[in-house]
């Protein structure tokens, strides 16, 4: 862990042997993380390892149901139905922020209407008065110029006819106008050419600084070119097996999933999947 | 049949009461509608009857509804009407009470040679077009609430677009149902010719000023000649507790293009029965309806397209939206006639269901009976999207407003459609005003 030294912000999100289950089967089975602000986490492992379930549950994806653990975002439990914890709109207000795998088609909902009531929800809840529109235009106009949007699609229904490209961009231009602390991105890169690639790493690095965090999930170290993580977590079958820094998705990237499976059978990675904690 | 007789006996009492106007071809279409009526009334019998299957006309005939012989301003101010009706002072409006015209409160304009006026002046005028169209469309045959309505035309609306006449000014007819205390009965009419290669804009809307139970019995009469154009809306904003029973029949020469939007959002039971009969090749029909219940609504929509000439198209997009423990009935029926080659027709319906006790029957239906044709249809009925619900909370909307957001969204297709800016915009208001206030749960 050489970046051990530098691990002295404060601890936005704390997960806590974490236990979620869809329907009857156990999707992750113990998932302990801390990130604290200031860092970049990617998240990396294969398919149907848990990955978007960890990022879904943690937004408050109603589907999922959380048998053991705990999840603190600055030291609040979000975990359940308000009081004990806060609905998916409350983690959102409070600086949460997920980034779609599948970015939903939002039949007859303005892109700016939709951006627009987003934003003034976020801000009255963080007691900021709401923006005019003149003032919300000219923020718009300034992030859609930074990911590359046409001006002309947020006159379009949300996502609707947007190309693959366009909807990963429109997430990350969400981000940028919602200003979370924590920002879980989703397999944002897949599907991506390359210069869209480039346009998302640059959205993603504009919203980087000491008070934000990032939790990337990822099947490729493609985009860990672009965005330098901090840490690097692997998941498999519901646990994270191996943590290092981002050295470790060079390794990956070179081995493939099935070298940190072999090794994960070994009794020295229980103590490693501990590191990120 | 003497059990007929006795349950409409008021309505031929009222008959026998108006005056013999009208020149003698209408004398002998009255008559005869009125024989008719008194041999048909109500399709109150459903079995078998696929027509009124869903929909039971029980409660209009039981009811004894007044005629009202005269019209009545009643201190009725153009504002009050502007009130409870989408208006813009730069359309042509005519407004009729209790489906007489109003001379008080429309603005008629006969420019560019353009008639719009009362069908009752029409007819005293001997306007050979009156003759020539009225009641050749609306066959009254086997439609006993047609056979009543033919049986009491003496006024509504006359429009007639001179050939090659591009009209930009919508013409707005506005029905309003005045406030009588006592249930009244109204057999609003209208006549519209469109002359070949015309192009015009027709708003029909039907308006409830009164809280008492009321009947609205319509019918339209629309032929749109060789090349010609009609955007046609129609409106039902009636009183919560109002019947309405509306027949459109049209007829499209060759080259025609006739779309329709309707929007329906109050009535306590009402029935659309639109029938286009695609009359000449290369015709062209586009129809769309939003419908939004709540309570006990009862709302049928009851399309027929036939295509008896080749080379036509038509579409068909209705939506509804559904609360409470209303009811919603939607029969598309197209017919693909022999010959009627590279026929093109698509038809939908699609329901948001927010109520389990709210329901909807939707038939969609296809009759082809010619080679080298290309048709499609179907039907959906579900909830708001989950996913869509917590893509919108996850930007941290509430689940109120991202409910109310994607309901709207799902209207939004057909009030998008809307041509005239104005319209559009007082319709998305009317109806954003009025979605049911729904929690989506998960």
């Amino acid at each position: 862990m050489t970046q051990a030294h530098e691990r002295n912000g404060t601890a936005l999100l704390e997960v806590k042997g974490l236990r979620v289950s869809v329907g009857e089967t156990e999707i992750l089975r113990g998932i302990d993380l801390t990130v604290r602000k200031g860092e970049v986490h990617a998240i990396m492992g294969p398919n149907g390892s848990g990955k978007s379930t960890l990022t879904n549950v943690l937004a408050g994806r109603p589907e999922y149901i959380v048998t053991e653990g705990q999840v603190l975002f600055e030291g609040k439990n979000i975990l359940g139905l308000p009081p004990v914890g806060m609905d998916p709109e409350t983690r959102a207000r409070e600086g949460m922020f997920l980034a779609f795998q599948y970015p939903v088609e939002l039949a007859g909902v303005r892109t700016w209407q939709f951006l627009k009531a987003a934003v003034d929800a976020t801000r009255e809840y963080r007691g900021l008065p709401q923006l005019k529109i003149r003032e919300f235009d000219r923020l718009l106009e300034e992030k859609l110029e930074l990911v590359e949007i046409a001006p002309e699609l947020i006159k379009r229904s949300v996502n609707e006819g947007f190309s693959g490209g366009e909807k990963k961009r429109n997430e990350i231009l969400q981000m940028l106008l919602l200003d979370p602390k924590l920002a879980m991105l989703d397999e944002t890169d897949s599907g991506l050419d390359i210069d869209a690639l480039r346009i998302v790493a640059n959205g993603v690095n504009q919203f980087k600084g000491p008070s934000k965090a990032i939790v990337l999930v990822t099947h490729y170290q493609r985009i860990l070119n672009y965005i330098t993580p901090d840490f690097v977590h692997v998941l498999v079958d519901g646990r994270i097996v191996r943590s290092g820094g981002k050295e470790l998705a060079e390794q990956l990237e070179e081995k493939g999933y099935d070298w940190v499976r072999e090794s994960s059978d070994s009794p020295a990675a229980p103590p490693a999947a501990k590191v990120g904690a | 049949m003497t059990q007929t007789l006795a349950r409409y006996e008021r309505y031929l009492s009222d008959l026998r009461g108006l005056p013999p106007a009208g020149p003698s071809w209408l004398q002998q279409t009255r008559s005869g509608a009125v024989e008719r009526f008194s041999e048909l009334g109500f399709p109150t019998a459903r079995r078998g009857n696929e027509k009124w299957k869903y929909t039971n006309v029980g409660p209009i005939a039981n009811t004894p509804f007044v005629y009202p012989f005269e019209a009545s301003a009643n201190g009725l101010a153009p504002a009050d009407i502007q009130r409870v009706v989408p208006w813009d002072d730069a359309w042509t409006n005519l407004v009729f009470l209790d489906g007489r015209y109003s001379e008080l409160l429309s603005s008629p304009r006969s420019a560019d040679g353009i008639a719009v006026m009362s069908l009752g002046e029409a007819i005293a005028s001997g306007d050979p077009d009156v003759e020539r169209h009225l009641a050749k469309y609306a066959d009254f045959d086997d439609d006993g609430f047609t056979a009543l309505n033919t049986a009491f035309v003496a006024d509504g609306a006359f429009i007639r677009v001179p050939d090659g006449a591009s009209v930009d000014t919508p013409i707005h007819l506005v029905f309003l149902s005045t406030d009588r205390g006592e249930p009244t009965a109204s057999h609003p009419r209208v006549l519209v010719v469109a002359g070949a290669g015309s192009k015009s804009t027709i708003i029909e809307s039907y308006v409830g000023l009164q809280s008492n139970r009321y009947f609205t019995n319509a019918v339209a009469e629309t032929v749109l000649l060789e090349g010609s154009q009609i955007d046609h809306y129609r409106l039902l904003l009636e009183s919560d507790d109002a019947y309405h029973v509306g027949t459109a029949r049209v007829r499209q020469c060759a080259d025609s293009t006739f779309t329709s939007r309707t929007f329906e959002k109050s009535v306590g039971l009402g029935r659309y029965d639109l029938s286009v009969l695609m009359d000449g090749p290369n015709a062209s029909c586009n129809l769309s309806g939003l419908y939004m219940t709540s309570g006990t609504q009862h709302v049928d929509n009851f399309i027929t397209v036939d295509h008896a000439k080749p080379y036509s198209t038509s579409r068909l997009l209705y939506k509804g939206i559904l609360a409470g423990k209303s009811r919603a009935v939607f029969g598309g029926t197209v017919w693909v006639r022999k010959g009627a080659i590279k026929t093109d027709s698509m038809q939908s319906d699609k329901n948001l269901v927010l109520s389990p006790d709210a329901e909807v029957d939707s038939k969609p239906a296809l009759f082809i009976y010619a080679d080298d044709v290309k048709c499609g249809h179907g039907a959906t009925a579900g909830n708001i999207d989950k996913n869509s619900v917590f893509y919108l909370l996850s930007r941290g909307i509430d689940l109120e407003t991202a409910s109310r957001m994607l309901i709207y969204g799902f209207a939004s297709e057909i009030i998008d459609l809307v041509r005239v800016d104005s319209l559009r915009d007082q319709l998305e208001r009317l109806f954003l005003e009025s979605l049911p206030s729904f929690k989506f749960e998960f």
